[in-house]
């Protein structure tokens, strides 16, 4: 009987979160925690496919080996997305029309948690009770509410984040979303009542460990996971300069409108 | 132009709210910044420019500015008697629930204008040389209006807009901003346009800066006061006909704990003879700011293009049907 309940208690506390244990060589807030203040990049492929993938071609035949797909091992714990069977057909006809409807293309934000691995940097700026996050892309930007429990008012492309602290490990619960966004570049995407929640968690002074689970029973048939680090920019004097895409977007979104050449 | 403040102490509340005061009774944020970290209000009742029959007079009278106030207010709300159906019904009615400046949060000012200088509380005149300007992209433009997208507006566009873009002044509507603070940044986001990132640590701004349609900023703490450069604009910019020279230094200043003061200098030689600026308050809003899509919500766009294209396909189907025997 002791000995079941010894192995009971075990199970019970192996079954708790792990938190990590504080580091001392992260920089940390005035009330103690950890400061993500600082810009940040992923390095890997999953803009272009959150799935193990091959290099293969990127669909464009002028840019050539310019816009090839390079190849990466995937990001989802566990390989595969679990897709319900229709949303898979779904996901295969955005892959084969990715060129014109994804988003991306329109200089469209780029919703969560695509937008923290975009090839392109981000800037957290962690203040007293707020945090914004603010991305290069498209200049997109996100208001953290520390200790926010509402519920979104109203769907927006970025979703409407609560915070909260677990130890070392900042825990994001986004919801809210529009379900205009995909996850990638190969048509992965989740619907309107997606609720994706992200952790960030130091791992070095200059590494964060970012996870992202995404729930959505309307697409998939259980919750999953993407994992990645994140690096800090360290060059000298780093701005997060403007990449303000709607120019760029205008032939696309509005070329078939112009008036015709006389 | 220097104003020395004595803030007065705030109630031991609200200091503790905003995560501490200095000594003084300033808050505090918890790095030991002056804390102007919030959402405001940008509204103002105060116009841009003084109206010239007020010359040099800086204030109203407090019984002037009362009358001035419910005349703005009263002409808010009202709409214009146009009959449905008709083009000159296609209008913005700002005594909308939610456009209307009845609904605006806004502090007491006094003042007859937001701009301070020059004296007549008017923007100077264009240089020769910005006329210039000016008139070129006009006729670029002329009997073009509605080609293609690059015709229209950098706001129609989605590129700019002003609510945030340094001077900041307020718009029509939506005239709100959000400041976030960190140790040694400060970022300035507008519910309408792009956030600006603003470096506290006191470097002078870089040379050979890159174009940006927002500048680029560098900010600096003079006692409570957060001064701001900004420079480096897009040359296709031109805010109110500015050149890419166009210089524009910010002051931001806590008075109390539901407003700021905002201060501003323009300096464009290219542009403009003189510099000018002004000021006016910044109204803690009470509320909180919403996601502004503007390029994927832009089916305005897309109506103006198609519109016009439709309008000229009729016009050539008219002549050919005239044409015909």
């Amino acid at each position: 009987m002791a000995k079941v309940t010894a192995v009971g208690l075990l199970v019970g506390l192996l079954a708790l979160p792990v938190l990590a244990a504080p580091r001392q060589d992260f920089p940390r807030t005035a009330d103690g925690h950890p400061d993500f203040s600082g810009v940040w990049q992923s390095l890997n492929t999953a803009h272009w496919n959150l799935e193990p993938h091959a290099a293969a071609d990127g669909g464009v035949p002028q840019l050539g080996a310019q816009f090839a797909v390079a190849p990466g091992q995937g990001v989802v714990v566990g390989g595969r997305i679990p897709y319900l069977p229709e949303a898979l057909a779904q996901r295969e006809a955005n892959f084969r029309n990715r060129l014109s409807e994804d988003p991306e293309g329109k200089c469209y934000l780029g919703g969560v948690p695509r937008s923290t691995y975009m090839p392109y940097p981000f800037q957290i700026v962690q203040g007293d009770g707020t945090i914004a996050i603010l991305y290069q892309y498209a200049t997109g930007l996100r208001r953290l509410t520390l200790g926010g429990s509402d519920e979104a008012p109203l769907d927006s492309w970025m979703g409407w984040s609560n915070t909260r602290w677990e130890g070392e490990t900042l825990v994001v619960e986004v919801s809210g979303f529009n379900g205009q966004t995909w996850l990638d570049r190969a048509g992965n995407y989740a619907s309107a009542a997606a609720r994706v929640t992200e952790r960030y968690t130091p791992l070095s002074p200059d590494h964060l460990q970012y996870e992202a689970t995404i729930e959505d029973p309307a697409v998939f048939s259980e919750p999953w996971t993407i994992r990645m680090p994140l690096y800090r920019l360290v060059d000298d004097g780093y701005r997060l300069l403007e990449f303000k895409c709607e120019p760029f977007a205008e032939e696309k979104l509005y070329g078939h409108l112009r008036k015709p050449a006389e | 132009m220097t104003t020395t403040r004595c803030l007065p102490l705030l109630p031991l509340a609200v200091c503790l709210a905003l995560a501490g005061c200095s000594e003084a009774g300033q808050p505090r944020t918890s790095w030991g910044e002056p804390a102007l970290a919030g959402v405001y209000s940008e509204f103002t009742l105060a116009p841009v420019e003084r109206p010239v029959e007020l010359g040099t007079r800086e204030f109203f009278t407090p019984e002037e500015a009362m009358a001035y106030q419910q005349r703005v207010l009263e002409a808010a709300d009202q709409d214009d008697e146009t009959v449905a159906g008709t083009p000159e019904d296609v209008h913005y009615d700002m005594g909308t629930f939610s456009l209307s400046a009845n609904e605006g949060k806004f502090s007491e000012n006094l003042r007859t204008s937001i701009i301070t200088f020059p004296a007549n509380g008017r923007m100077p005149p264009l240089t020769e040389e910005a006329v210039a300007r000016q008139q070129a992209r006009a006729a670029l433009r002329t009997g073009h209006e509605f080609d293609g997208p690059e015709f229209r507006s950098l706001s129609e566009r989605c590129i700019v807009w002003t609510s945030t873009l340094a001077p900041i002044l307020p718009g029509g509507y939506n005239s709100n901003l959000q400041i976030f603070q960190s140790p040694g940044l400060v970022v300035i986001q507008g519910e309408m346009g792009d956030p600006r990132v603003i470096p506290t640590d006191g470097k002078p701004l870089p040379g050979n800066l890159l174009p940006q349609w927002n500048g680029t900023s560098a900010g600096r703490w003079e006692g409570e006061t957060l001064v701001v450069e900004t420079a480096g604009f897009h040359p296709a910019a031109a805010w109110r006909n500015a050149s890419e020279h166009m210089k524009v230094t910010e002051w931001l200043t806590r008075v109390d704990a539901d407003t700021l003061e905002y201060r501003f200098r323009v300096e464009d030689p290219h542009t403009w003879a003189e510099p000018w600026g002004g000021t006016y308050p910044l109204t803690d809003l009470g509320g909180i700011l919403f996601e502004y899509a503007c390029t994927e919500g832009n089916y305005g766009m897309a109506n103006i293009l198609s519109g016009q294209r439709a309008l000229e396909r009729a016009a050539t189907e008219a002549a050919a049907t005239e044409a015909a025997p």
